[in-house]
């Protein structure tokens, strides 16, 4: 009950005139922020912050929460609409809404993301407002060899999944972590594979700038070839009773909103790891659960609504260990957590106890920010949809344009702009050689995760492997990842055997 | 139609050349002034001692308009400052790339020949603060003081995990230096950043650690780390149960720099226009008290004594990796 009586009191705060406006504002500014490929939620945070001094503390956090969870709404609509991750908490968001808007379906795929979302992000606050001191000691429970535990669970979850080609899935991970283990070393400090001696080399391979050249690029140049110069049109309408029939497809996926929101919630909470992890995560968890898993990359609802309710969840997840334990779970909390410091708070288990105007006026909006961003979101749909409308000869040179603008915007190096065209040229041999570029996206956002825990693991085990399985967390995590990761080659095994017993028996 | 466009759009564009020109050259006759964003690079991950304190100086700066362009904070963590020092090293617009350092200055182009890093290149334009250094254990551990620790520790041998920012960084100086002063055998396991270490001492994943203060302050305020001795001349005022190391009969003192440079080859002009820039955010209120409140020490120091106590420091770092082993003398 005391909960509900701190939950009213922020509430309180939260709908003050200035700080309702400021949460609007934060919502609109985020979604395009978000939808802009190249601007994502940490630089939206970044640029905005000190503009944050001419209001309370209290009201600059809502301000720049409300930003964070607008981007996330808003990095799913140039995912679905041109193939061009938003941000890099959207990637998974292509691999299904992108064929969804080519079927005609954008309306479709864009309603269920913004519901998806909602959901993520209610869901989430919810579990936050009920568990948020408790889970901060979980959090700090998460040592190196449970998150390593942890990415090999979620590398399992992509390999051991029945339709792609098994090998070919190997393969695209390999590259995947050869490309995250550019730059330096977290252990001894020295550079490694310095690709042709190019100082562009020296420092690790900027994610957005590989996300936006594999699925801008690489699609668009994909889209090209498949459309042979023809005027292509996308059918994209909306009508009342489409949007009906969808809600109740969109509906039928609730098993997948409830899995992305926890599983996105619990990944946010741990340090390091954050939304885009989270929405992968999620996005694997749902095509392994799935009856029929074919269909993921084809356009598949589950696929969209997953990682959607997933990133949301995790922005609100990563929220936690910054205001109680002053780590950041994601690079835009970190931004969130010098503002705190600015504003002259002390984050750290104290923070609940000391200011809790503040914390649970902050929670407060969270629910309010949600709110307003699915309306705003939703409102817009028809607007996007006219726009994708355009022939795609014209949309074409502008998915460019837009790719080289966000590849350079993100790390401000032409370097990385040449790197993108050379890798979206790469994304495209991939495609067109039918190997899975998911996977590969995967491990560059969970190498550079999963390297300096193994390696710090195995340090302060002194090279005991059995780290991983002797930890009452870390274990039981280690062997689910063991038998999924093995599961096609179990399967396999089990078939032959099985035939050649009916054999030996006919 | 187009001819008179044509023609408009020539107008318009000679119109802007003039005006344009009259602007720049009227500001050069004052005094040099940014003209694009300035980038302000961290040596370290976000959520370290150093990424939050670019954070404040940047807002510190906007807050009373320091700089009619803004400062924009980026993270290059790789390789103990590494990839920053290249960064900067490599940087085309020297004039528009300040950097906020520690003592990974130093350390890592000695480490490092290969990188063709020499700090004492790089432009002097404020040090802001030196930090202070604690040694830390975490409450459950039951640790009360320095002899306590030190017989935990040696009990341990190698299985007592000591965690810190990176090879051959403050930290590890640290370490070397307790292991080497009290008979001790800590096992050094780096991470990427302070806020990090912290959370690995406060959830018991390492046995110890030498945090700055703004690091670890949050756990200790919520009673989850003690602080045992500091790495200072005096007690800090923060930490007044903890004796120095000094007041123990080792003759240890230890500071980090917390200084702003600028890119090598930043000309004269673009370094006075930030000189006066930190020396006003020296002055500001917030930034006083946030040195309180953080326990940071040391005055502001700008141009050559700056580079001055680069040189020695520079000099005391280089007999301490020698000493350690990490380089050859």
């Amino acid at each position: 009950m005391e909960l509900l009586g701190l939950l009213s009191d922020g509430f309180l705060v939260a709908f003050e005139p200035l700080n309702l406006g400021l949460i609007v504002l934060g919502v609109v500014v985020g979604l395009f922020v978000g939808a802009m490929p190249g601007l994502g939620s940490v630089n939206g945070v970044a640029i905005l912050l000190p503009m944050t001094f001419l209001v309370p503390p209290a009201s600059a956090i809502m301000f720049l929460a409300a930003l964070y969870y607008g981007a996330m709404y808003g990095g799913a609509i140039s995912s679905i609409m041109l193939g061009i991750p938003g941000a890099s908490t959207a990637v998974a968001t292509t691999f299904d809404g992108r064929p969804l808007a080519m079927q005609g379906e954008a309306d479709k795929a864009l309603i269920a993301a913004a519901l998806a979302s909602f959901a993520g992000g209610t869901i989430s606050v919810i579990l936050f407002t009920l568990f948020a001191p408790p889970l901060a000691s979980v959090a700090l429970d998460f040592g190196d060899p449970e998150i390593f535990a942890l990415m090999i669970l979620a590398f399992a979850t992509f390999v051991g999944l029945s339709g792609d080609d098994i090998a070919k899935t190997i393969f695209s991970i390999c590259i995947g972590m050869v490309m995250s283990a550019i730059g330096f070393d977290i252990i001894s400090g020295e550079p490694r594979l310095v690709l042709f001696d190019l100082i562009g080399f020296q420092s690790k391979i900027n994610f957005l700038v590989l996300a936006i050249g594999i699925y801008g690029i690489g699609e668009m140049m994909w889209t090209i070839e498949v459309s042979r110069g023809e005027t292509m049109m996308s059918k994209a309408t909306i009508t009342w009773d489409r949007t009906m029939s969808n809600l109740k497809i969109i509906w039928g996926t609730w098993k997948a909103w409830l899995m992305g929101s926890g599983l996105g919630f619990f990944v946010g909470i741990l340090p390091a790891a954050g939304a885009t992890p989270g929405s992968l995560m999620a996005y694997g968890v749902a095509k392994m659960t799935a009856k029929d898993p074919s269909r993921f990359g084809k356009g598949a609802v589950e696929g969209v609504v997953a990682p959607e309710a997933a990133n949301n969840a995790a922005s609100t997840g990563s929220m936690l260990p910054m205001l109680t334990l002053g780590i950041p779970g994601s690079p835009t909390t970190a931004v969130l957590l010098g503002g705190m410091v600015i504003w002259g708070l002390q984050p750290g288990p104290r923070l609940f106890v000391t200011e809790t105007d503040f914390v649970w006026g902050l929670i407060a909006s969270l629910y309010a920010a949600n709110l307003f961003a699915v309306i705003i979101n939703i409102a817009f749909i028809p607007l996007f949809l006219w726009f994708l409308r355009t022939p795609f000869t014209i949309l074409a040179p502008l998915i460019f344009v837009l790719s080289m603008v966000g590849g350079y915007a993100s790390t401000e190096r032409m370097f990385d702009v040449w790197l993108m065209l050379i890798l979206g040229v790469g994304g495209y041999l991939m495609r067109k050689l039918d190997y899975p570029v998911a996977p590969a996206v995967l491990a560059i956002v969970l190498g550079p995760i999963a390297e300096p825990a193994l390696r710090q693991s195995l340090l302060i085990s002194g090279g005991d492997a059995m780290v991983f399985v002797n930890r009452p967390i870390a274990g039981p995590i280690t062997i689910i990842a063991l038998v999924l990761l093995f599961l096609p080659a179990i399967q396999f095994v089990w078939r032959k055997y099985v035939r050649s017993t009916k054999q030996a028996a006919g | 139609m187009k001819t008179i466009f044509r023609k408009l759009l020539g107008v318009g564009i000679a119109a802007g050349l003039v005006t344009g020109f009259t602007a720049v050259t009227g500001k050069t006759a004052l005094a040099w002034e940014p003209v694009k964003p300035i980038q302000f690079v961290v040596m370290a991950g976000k959520g370290g001692g150093a990424d939050k304190l670019a954070r404040l100086i940047q807002s510190i700066i906007e807050k009373h308009k320091l700089s009619s362009k803004p400062v924009t904070p980026i993270n290059k963590p790789g390789g103990s400052g590494a990839e920053a020092l290249v960064y900067m090293k490599n940087h085309k617009d020297a004039d528009h790339a300040i950097m906020v350092t520690l003592n990974s200055f130093y350390t890592t182009p000695m480490r490092q020949p290969r990188l063709g890093v020499d700090p004492l290149t790089f432009a002097p334009i404020a040090r802001m603060a030196e930090d202070t250094f604690l040694l830390w254990v975490n409450k459950d551990s039951g640790i009360k003081n320095v002899d306590e620790f030190v017989a935990a520790a040696k009990a341990a041998g190698n299985k007592w995990i000591m965690a810190g920012t990176g090879k051959a960084s403050e930290d590890n100086l640290l370490t070397d230096f307790l292991n080497a002063a009290y008979g001790l055998n800590m096992k050094y396991v780096p991470y990427k950043g302070g806020g990090k270490v912290a959370k690995q001492l406060a959830g018991n994943h390492a046995n110890s650690t030498v945090n700055n203060p703004s690091e670890q302050l949050g756990f200790y305020e919520a009673g989850k780390t003690v602080a045992l001795a500091a790495f200072t001349d005096e007690r800090l005022p923060l930490f007044k149960d903890a004796p120095t190391f000094k007041e123990l009969g080792k003759d240890f003192v230890y500071y980090m720099q917390r200084s702003v440079v600028g890119a090598p080859g930043m000309s004269a002009d673009a370094q006075a226009f930030y000189q006066g820039v930190f020396k006003k955010v020296y002055d500001t209120p917030e930034w006083q008290t946030y040195m309180k409140k953080k326990s940071l020490q040391g005055e502001l120091l700008q141009g050559d004594a700056l580079m001055a106590y680069w040189k020695r420091e520079n000099e005391v770092h280089r007999k301490m990796l020698i000493k350690m082993g990490a380089i050859k003398g």
